[in-house]
C-alpha cells in the first residue's frame, strides 16, 4: 500500500488530493503509466511528464526512482514560491 | 525566532526584521532581507492562493538554508512562507541573512530566493474576476539555479 498525494492543477484534473492504493511499479514513471491508465483525469495529468515532478518520501526526485518501501509519493507541477 | 515559518497568518515585515536582527545582528555587521509582495498587476486580482505540501516543505526549505549555510558564513537565517489566500500587497514571504560582510550577505539571499522559487512547494494560482489561473513557473527559474 502506497499514498499517493496530487498538488495543484494535477490535484483538480484528479479530483482528490490524496489516496491509498496497491501497485507493482518499480519506479516513479511505472507508477505514472499505472495511473494514467485509472481513469480521463489522470490520463490528462499524466500525459504529458515533462511538466509534471515527483516526490518520494517527501524528497524532490527524477522520474526513474524507485518506489520500493516508500510511504508516499506526490505529483505536482514545477515549484513557484518565493 | 524559528528557522523556518510556513504559516497562513500576515506578518510584519518591519516586526520580522527587527527581532532577527536583534537576535543575529549584532555578531554579523550584515544583515540582508527580501520580502516578496502579492503584486497589484493582474487586471482585477482579487486574491492570490497558495497551496503547499506540509511536511514536504518545511524540509525542503531546512535543506536549502543547510546549503547557503554551508556555502557561505553566515551567522544566521531565517524564512518565512506564506500559504492560503492572500491580497494583494499582502507579504507572501521573507528571507532574513546574517554574515560578517554584505557580499556574502547578499549572495545567500539570493542563493535562498533562487532555491525557494523552484524547489520548495509551493503552487500559486491567481484569482481575478474572470476566473482563476495557476501561476506557471518560468524557465529562467531553472536557469537561475545553475548560476549556484
Amino acid at each position: 500500500m502506497i499514498e499517493v498525494l496530487y498538488f495543484a492543477w494535477v490535484r483538480e484534473r484528479i479530483g482528490v488530493p490524496r489516496e491509498k492504493l496497491e501497485t507493482e511499479a518499480a519506479t516513479v514513471a511505472d507508477l505514472m503509466t499505472e495511473l494514467a491508465a485509472r481513469g480521463e483525469g489522470y490520463e490528462i495529468a499524466f500525459t504529458n511528464p515533462k511538466g509534471l515532478r515527483a516526490a518520494v518520501d517527501q524528497v524532490l526526485v527524477d522520474m526513474d526512482h524507485p518506489i520500493s518501501g516508500a510511504r508516499e509519493v506526490a505529483f505536482f507541477p514545477p515549484m513557484t514560491g518565493g | 525566532m524559528e528557522r523556518v515559518r510556513v504559516q497562513s497568518a500576515n506578518f510584519d515585515q518591519g516586526a520580522e526584521l527587527n527581532a532577527f536582527a536583534a537576535q543575529y545582528g549584532a555578531g554579523a555587521g550584515a544583515v540582508v532581507s527580501f520580502t516578496g509582495v502579492v503584486r497589484d498587476i493582474a487586471p482585477g486580482l482579487a486574491t492570490m492562493e497558495i497551496e503547499h505540501y506540509p511536511g514536504m516543505t518545511e524540509s525542503a526549505i531546512a535543506a536549502i538554508m543547510d546549503q547557503a549555510q554551508a556555502r557561505w558564513a553566515l551567522t544566521g537565517a531565517a524564512v518565512i512562507h506564506r500559504y492560503g489566500r492572500l491580497a494583494p500587497a499582502d507579504p507572501i514571504m521573507m528571507v532574513l541573512v546574517a554574515a560578517p560582510h554584505r557580499a556574502e550577505a547578499f549572495a545567500a539571499a539570493e542563493f535562498l530566493m533562487d532555491y525557494l522559487k523552484s524547489r520548495a512547494p509551493f503552487w500559486k494560482k491567481e484569482i481575478t474576476r474572470d476566473g482563476a489561473a495557476w501561476v506557471a513557473a518560468k524557465d529562467g527559474d531553472e536557469d537561475a539555479l545553475r548560476r549556484w
